[in-house]
């Protein structure tokens, strides 16, 4: 296991007029592994993924990645034309809505090569090809490449969305409740595609989910937040099985009563 | 230069345009000039034509004027069209200048629709009038998000849109305003010209200006620069035109229109460029 973090932040605050939806988090992702990130409903979660990302600015703190040379970046101090490169090469962006990502007027196909056409990708064939063997690693039947993402079911957008992220094998992944809003059925079966594909890719991923089954299925490590401050983070086996703070109880307690 | 000069149509000046709106706009076109392919802005004035008209490519037209120009005009490569005509004589009027409907006589020629078929020279300017010059205006509604893609050169946007068309149709659908990159770095709309005359555009001797009147912007392509029609390896751009003959002068590598000659549904094939095709009738 590499020693040297691919993305650090340190003492991220961040105030929406008087609300507090992050104070003072600290956060470390290693190459390869899932990091949940969970919490109640406007504990602070997406505020701090998309921090991370480099989508919203902190008011104070800052976040570090280490590209694939060993360069850090201080991602918010960083031109928004090397930002915006991560975003559509080492970096994958997973919302929770996949229409807020995936283009609805364009078919599968052109949906999965755009990252690969932003790069620089130049042959018709080559981008088709690589679209479909992505739909057939995301489950979806080959034969709806030149179908329009409206004509796809929930879960099939989902991974429709999965597949137009990891076509240029990014190294880092950011995931908003990319299960959210499916049925159980249907979502444990992305949880599982979404398993697979991280570990088989080496990607590391940081994972925001209210779902503490999620974080237990996919992370290797947990970060529990509470009113934008992380009260407890560790080994997801660790804080599910012993929580130390009491919030975390409360958490794993209303799981296992549910 | 001291005081303004007046034309023969009185009480307006050269060209129409008074001397610090024309300065404002050649201060435009230096910029446009200086970064080839990217949309300048400019305040756009009032003329008296309607938007669509032209109106864009006039007051570029209008700001480079001297009284030793001679204009031609040309819409939809014809210099007899109501359009071409009209602006032809606002500029005899205003400016007091020589016209022509010769390419290779003219100094300065504006154009809606077509470059003439004539190779055009280091001493000569081509103004486009252009009624929409943001490439990704379809793809993309939002200005702000449209110059941030020029700003980063992020137009991967824009190949999606011809992967979409093959995918659809098998090649690339546009056949008009087809879009180029300039210099290898901006994405450019050519104006709605046949994608046919696209390749001439490249590497043309002659400076390229693109005035939009009701999007207030000019850009530029400076002589010699890289024009590059977006394409896929295995697609490449081809410059398509109907696979016939002029029946007036028998050109075979002309941009064709097709006329209805009757009202029996006879037609025909001529060139679009008008002068091209009478000077090569005169030379015969
Ligand atoms: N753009 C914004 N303007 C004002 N307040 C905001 C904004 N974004 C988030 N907040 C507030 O900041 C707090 C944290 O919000 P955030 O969206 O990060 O929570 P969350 O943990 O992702 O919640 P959920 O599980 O419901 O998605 C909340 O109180 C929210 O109302
Ligand atoms: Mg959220």
């Amino acid at each position: 296991m590499a020693d040297e973090t691919l993305l650090s932040a340190r003492g991220l605050t961040l105030h929406f007029g008087a609300i507090p939806a992050l104070v003072d988090v600290d956060a470390d992702l290693w190459p390869g592994e899932v990091l949940a990130v969970v919490g109640e409903s406007g504990s602070g979660k997406s505020t701090l993924l998309n921090v991370l990302a480099g989508r919203m600015a902190p008011d104070a703190g800052a976040v570090w990645y280490r590209d694939p040379i060993g360069a850090l970046h201080d991602v918010h101090a960083m031109p928004a034309p090397a930002l915006r490169t991560l975003h559509r090469s080492d970096w994958g962006f997973v919302h929770q809505n996949p229409r807020e990502n995936l283009r609805m007027a364009v078919t599968a196909g052109g949906n999965v090569g755009e990252r690969l056409m932003a790069r620089g990708s130049r042959h018709y064939g080559d981008i088709r090809a690589e679209a479909i063997s992505w739909l057939r690693q995301v489950e979806i039947d080959a034969g709806r490449v030149d179908d329009f993402p409206r004509t796809f079911s929930g879960g099939m957008l989902q991974r429709l969305q999965i597949a137009r992220t990891l076509v240029t094998h990014p190294r880092l992944v950011f995931m908003d409740e990319p299960t959210g809003g499916l049925d159980v059925s249907v979502q444990a079966r992305l949880l599982d595609l979404i398993r697979t594909l991280v570990r088989r890719l080496g990607i590391a991923a940081v994972l925001v989910t209210h779902d503490l089954a999620v974080a237990r299925l996919l992370a290797h490590r947990i970060m529990v937040m509470q009113r934008g401050r992380v009260v407890e983070s560790g080994l997801t086996d660790r804080v599910l099985d012993d929580p130390k703070h009491e919030y975390t109880q409360l958490l794993v307690s209303s799981v296992l009563s549910a | 230069m001291t005081a303004p000069m007046i034309s023969q149509a009185d009480g307006y000046n050269f060209a129409y345009l008074d001397e610090q709106t024309k300065r404002m706009i050649r201060r435009s076109i230096l910029k446009a000039v200086a970064v080839p392919g990217h949309q300048v802005p400019f305040g756009s004035r009032e003329m008296p034509l309607p938007y669509g008209w032209g109106t864009g490519g006039i007051q570029v037209t209008a700001a480079l004027l001297g009284t030793d120009d001679v204009l031609k005009v040309i819409d939809q490569g014809a210099d007899d069209t109501t359009n071409a005509v009209s602006i032809r004589r606002f500029f005899a009027r205003t400016a007091g200048i020589a016209t022509t409907t010769r390419t290779a006589e003219a100094t300065i020629i504006q154009t809606r629709h077509r470059i003439p078929e004539t190779p055009l020279r280091a001493d000569q300017i081509i103004v486009y009038q252009v009624p929409q010059p943001e490439p990704l205006s379809g793809l993309e509604s939002s200005r702000t998000e449209t110059s941030r893609m020029h700003g980063l050169a992020d137009y991967g946007l824009m190949h999606v849109k011809l992967y979409e068309d093959i995918t659809r149709y098998g090649h690339v659908s546009i056949s008009y305003d087809y879009p180029v990159m300039v210099g290898g770095r901006y994405l450019m709309a050519p104006s709605p010209i046949p994608a046919f005359d696209n390749p001439k555009m490249d590497r043309m001797a002659a400076l390229q200006l693109f005035g939009a009147g009701r999007e207030k912007r000019i850009y530029a392509v400076p002589p010699y620069t890289e024009v590059r029609s977006l394409d896929f390896d295995d697609h490449p751009f081809r410059a398509s035109r109907a696979p016939h003959t002029c029946n007036l002068c028998g050109a075979d590598d002309s941009y064709l229109d097709e006329v209805v000659t009757d009202d029996k549904g006879g037609r025909m094939f001529v060139c679009s460029d008008t002068d091209h095709c009478e000077e090569r009738r005169d030379g015969r």
